[in-house]
């Protein structure tokens, strides 16, 4: 398994007993139940920055993030699709959202299972988007929600955090977003264009993981494992 | 411009009487200055150090202000007469105080003011309502004042601005907020007169184009002026009988011998390249420093009040030496300076003569300047500048265009001001020399940019900056949007830095690779303890872990960890730091100096002024390889180790050398010579890889055919694109400035450049800020112009030596010593990730 990700096959990784890929996108893959896993999508993340204060960013972040989550649904043609919580910046996202914004999302929901679990920037995922809101799903020995909980949560699956890694090789740092997992707990990396990542060093993630972790970091073609004693 | 206000050409008595008591006689160039301003004309005046270049300027001014004082009260006209421009906050008040000299001498009762960012806002109001006769600020400040209502009343009765140091500002991104700030002064005080003052400059035409309002398909200039110059410099090499390193920039063979200088004179300054070369020499000098003599550390990283306090005691002459960046490079006059030492390659012959002119402000006698170069490459670049500065050779820039990104912050200082119209806004840009030939769609563009972002898909009407009126003008939309504006006006784009606090050495043990917890340090929350050092560097401190020691302000230091955005270090006993901080030098090596160490190189009858350890290098090579002529550039092919080199010589600046870098290593792997990477200094590249490159056609590989195909596909995904992208995002106001103290808690809560680079590429590669993001690049820092030069002056054939050798060159083995220590940037990032993930399966599998 791990022999297949240095060498640029599929990152694998257990977690709580579930065998799990690690795309390059940032999203998960579980084979066996065909599902998909997407952490912090925060749609309309730019044009909130010009609703609130005045700075006209770039406003295409929202069809950015979707046609990576197309790509990536192309890819594994999931049965299910969960999206971790946070997929809409703010609770007047989606009356913002363009039409060819709301065409993509309503043909990614169609297809299939689709959870939106919410988040403390969408406590209330829209409903006319299709798919289902929930607040946690569980699913065999995974458990999937928003926040992370405190305290030993064998198969816990969640976002929020934004986790990034660096590494300090040959006087070099080198920082990059990541997937997070001690074998029993996995955080993943936020999906959307515009999110930036939180260290994994940050007290934000005190407790959250066994002393020994491993941050999987997305690289520009393949997702590196590095051992959490290597990281600065 | 014939149309300005005359001035009485006689000097009134007391302003004959003011100088006879100094035994001082008008300067030809003074006189002449006088003359010009008589019939109203602008004018550039080119001089050295200690020509009297402030006393020529203000001269005319002073006069029209004396004798608009001596007439009855009711006759006054009442607000702004000159406006100074600097590009040196301390200058301008350093200035002031020199005119109130005179001012006071002569009872003039002229008021004489400055305004910068320390001046406190009561003061900069009363300012605005009841202006001083002389004004001294900087560009920032111009701006600021041009984006209020009242900048007609407060300009519109202006008769002259002067722009000081206007050679080292002329040709910048600040230089571009200047001439925008010019071309609207332009329309609200047509009649005002404009006076340069600059050192020696390579082109003067350009500055005197810089100076005027320019017409579209009418050039004009400024009348130029130029002083006596003074006696040449003397420039010294620094003789030693220590080994001069291969490689490398620490310079440590050579501190005793710049202490020796030191102590051989009253007074010395220390320039260098960078900062960490100024902590490390700092440093290096006061561990041999034994009769203790006051010697200080002066560069843009410390705190404002450490320089100001250097500054200061060096003006009361209580300084035997400072270390210093280009921090002390312009500007105020420090008192007697017997010497100035440069320590690294000079790079540039003007950097040089500016340098140089630090050292004894009097005109008759030559300053004297030590040169100290730290490897045998910048030997030879030691040799060329010291020949061109005593010539008294400039070396020219090429010229910039100006910056879209800064008329996009000009267009809407332009709009918190008052409404402007398509038409009016088009001619005061065009007014500006670097924007004279700007065509109109693109001001549209730059105009739709500012005020609803100017994207494709129109998503922001509703959140516009700009408003646009029904007759069509355009005007701010909102308080918050002018609010804006100021608090982001200027173009100085620091790189990120980050505060740096000193505590106690922290209890926790060294090297556990736990998490820094730094608010638990000291067994306690840290909080606001711990004084202000000065800024480091962002991506500095990000490389640090805890227990990792560098070098800042002369100190070794232990760091700590991060809380809140501030860094925490602890002092250590330690004379060496673990981590070194030297990062190439900021500034290329210049096309004439360049050229001038490639005509030493080829001529062999020139190495007698070489130290014997050098021609000795020289003359190896020249038995075990080839020393190139100077038209030609010299190849290098040898195996070493289970690698194939190629180095080349061509001698054009390690950026220029960068970006060949990537050219080759682009069409090696179209050859399919597999090549691993490469490295780039100041005089040299080399190229390495799997395959055997000794028998590819060199003129094929150097072809300066196609050269744009390849760089455009690398150039997407540089490093060097997205800061540069970070810097125009910036001055255009699509990001805003980080304020210190004002950080967002968290830095997820910002949205990184890299990552609205990334999207606005993919889904607007044409946006108007991705077009001045690549035409920044390709204008400057790339130095993409100067590769194509080199690649065309080695077409003809027989411009290419090409030599195959069966082992490493003497001219390759600096190259070779500084493999490793530099990095090769893009794909080796990926390699590094790799790496670490690979000794991470060894440790699984074993």
């Amino acid at each position: 398994m791990a022999e297949a990700a240095a060498a640029g096959e599929l990152a694998t990784a257990l977690v709580n007993g579930a065998g799990l890929v690690f795309d390059r996108s940032g999203a998960a893959w579980w084979p066996e139940e065909r599902l998909l896993v997407v952490a912090d999508l925060h749609f309309e993340k730019g044009s909130s920055f010009a609703a609130r204060r005045g700075v006209l960013l770039p406003p295409y972040d929202t069809r950015e993030t979707l046609a990576r989550l197309e790509a990536a649904c192309a890819v594994y043609r999931p049965k299910t699709v969960i999206a971790l919580g946070d997929s809409f910046h703010d609770l007047g996202a989606a009356g913002r959202l363009g039409i060819d914004e709301l065409a993509s999302i309503r043909a990614l929901t169609g297809g299939r299972d689709w959870y939106w679990i919410e988040g403390n920037h969408d406590p209330k995922p829209p409903e006319n988007l299709g798919g289902w809101c929930v607040a946690m799903l569980a699913c065999g020995p995974l458990t999937f929600r928003h926040l992370p909980q405190q305290g030993d949560q064998p198969g816990e699956v969640a976002g929020h955090l934004h986790p990034a890694a660096r590494v300090t090789v040959r006087g070099r740092g080198l920082r990059r977003r990541c997937f997070v997992t001690d074998g029993s707990r996995l955080i993943l990396p936020s999906f959307g264009a515009y999110t930036g990542g939180l260290d994994v060093r940050d007290p934000a993630f005190a407790g959250l993981l066994a002393p020994r972790f491993h941050a999987w970091m997305i690289g520009r073609d393949r997702v590196y494992p590095v051992a959490s004693g290597k990281l600065s | 411009m014939d149309s300005s206000y005359p001035l009485p050409v006689s000097l009134p008595p007391v302003f004959r009487d003011w100088f006879a008591a100094r035994g001082w006689a008008i300067r030809r160039h003074q006189q002449e200055l006088l003359d010009l301003a008589e019939t109203g004309r602008s004018a550039l005046l080119v001089a050295p150090t200690g020509a009297g270049k402030t006393l020529a300027g203000f001269l005319p001014p002073l006069i029209e202000l004396y004798h608009e004082l001596q007439g009855p009260p009711a006759e006054r006209r009442r607000g702004l007469n000159t406006l100074y421009i600097s590009p040196l906050k301390a200058l301008a008040v350093d200035i002031a105080r020199n005119l109130e000299a005179p001012s006071k001498e002569m009872r003039l009762g002229v008021r004489i003011e400055t305004r910068t960012g320390d001046t406190p806002i009561e003061k900069r109001a009363r300012q605005r309502r009841d202006p001083p006769d002389i004004l001294l600020t900087t560009p920032e400040q111009l701006a600021l004042l041009l984006s209020h209502k009242d900048a007609g009343d407060l300009f519109g009765g202006l008769r002259t601005i002067v722009l000081d140091e206007l050679h080292a500002i002329e040709n910048t991104k600040r230089g571009d907020l200047l001439a925008l700030g010019l071309g609207r002064l332009a329309s609200i005080a047509p009649r005002a007169r404009r006076v340069g003052l600059s050192a020696t400059v390579a082109d003067p035409d350009r500055l005197r184009r810089y100076l005027v309002p320019q017409f579209v398909g009418h050039e004009r200039m400024a009348d130029l002026v130029v002083a006596d110059t003074g006696a040449a410099p003397e420039v010294a090499i620094l003789r030693t009988r220590e080994r001069i390193p291969w490689a490398g920039h620490r310079g440590a063979y050579a501190m005793p011998d710049i202490m020796a200088a030191i102590k051989a004179v009253r007074s010395a300054l220390l320039f260098v390249n960078t900062r960490s070369q100024a902590e490390a020499s700092f440093q290096a000098l006061w561990q041999m420093n034994d009769e203790n003599l006051p010697i200080a550390l002066h560069h843009g990283s410390l705190s404002v009040e450490q320089r100001r306090k250097v500054e200061q005691a060096m003006t009361l002459g209580k300084l035997r030496a400072v270390v210093c960046t280009s921090t002390l490079e312009l500007g105020v006059d420090w008192g007697a300076i017997d010497l100035v030492i440069q320590l690294g390659a000079p790079k540039g012959s003007s950097r040089m003569m500016q340098r140089i002119g630090r050292s004894n402000h009097r005109l008759d006698e030559p300053s004297q300047a030590l040169f100290v170069p730290t490897n045998r490459f910048e030997v030879l670049e030691c040799v060329a500048a010291k020949q061109a500065v005593e010539e008294g050779i400039q070396d020219g820039d090429l010229p910039r265009p100006g910056g879209l990104d800064v008329l996009a912050q000009h267009v809407v200082g332009r709009g918190c001001a008052e409404p402007f119209d398509m038409d009016t806004l088009y001619e005061e840009i065009t007014a500006a020399a670097p924007y004279a030939h700007l065509d109109r769609q693109t001001v549209e563009r730059v105009v739709d940019f500012a005020a609803t972002g100017g994207y494709a898909l129109r998503r922001y009407e509703q959140y516009h900056k700009l408003e646009r009126l029904a007759d069509g003008r355009y005007t701010i939309a909102s308080r918050k949007a002018a609010q804006q504006y100021r608090l982001n006006v200027g173009t100085i784009v620091e790189a990120p830095m980050i505060k740096l606090r000193s505590i106690r050495r922290g209890g926790k043990a060294r090297g556990t690779g736990a998490a820094p917890q730094v608010t638990h340090v000291a067994g306690k929350p840290v909080g606001r303890a711990g004084f202000h050092i000065g800024e480091v560097e962002e991506w500095f401190i990000e490389q640090l872990r805890p227990g990792d020691t560098f070098l800042f302000a002369g100190q070794v230091w232990r760091f700590e960890g991060m809380a809140e955005n501030e860094a925490y270090a602890s002092k250590t006993e330690e004379k060496e730091p673990m981590v070194p901080s030297y990062m190439g030098g900021k500034f290329p090596l210049s096309t004439f100096l360049a050229s001038r160490v490639r005509a030493l190189l080829a001529d062999p009858e020139q190495w007698r002024f070489l130290p014997g350890q050098v021609s000795w290098w020289l003359d190896l090579q020249r038995a075990k390889s080839s020393i190139p002529k100077a038209e030609q550039m010299l190849v290098e092919t040898f195996p070493r180790g289970s690698r194939h080199y190629l180095a080349c010589y061509p001698f054009e600046g390690r950026l220029a050398h960068q970006t060949l870098g990537m050219l080759l290593t682009q069409r090696l792997e179209k050859m399919r010579m597999r090549p691993m990477g490469f490295m780039a200094n100041d005089y040299a590249l080399t190229v390495w890889a799997l395959g055997d490159m000794s028998r590819l056609d060199m003129h094929l590989l150097f072809s300066d055919e196609g050269v744009g195909d390849g760089l455009d596909a690398w150039m997407a995904d540089s490093n060097l694109l997205k800061r540069t992208f970070r810097t125009c995002a910036t001055i255009a106001g699509l990001i805003d400035r980080r304020h210190p103290g004002h950080e967002k808690t968290g830095r997820q809560m910002m949205v990184n450049s890299d990552l609205i680079y990334e999207v606005l590429g993919r889904h607007e590669p044409d946006h108007i800020l991705l077009q001045a993001t690549r035409e920044d690049v390709s204008a400057g820092l790339l130095d993409l112009a100067r590769m194509r030069q080199l690649l065309e002056r080695i077409r003809p054939a027989g411009r290419i030596l090409h030599r195959t050798l069966a082992q490493i060159s003497p001219l390759a083995v600096p190259l070779m010593m500084e493999i490793g220590r530099e990095s090769i940037g893009g794909e080796a990032n990926e390699d590094l990730l790799a790496e670490v993930a690979d000794e991470f399966m060894e440790i699984l599998n074993g």
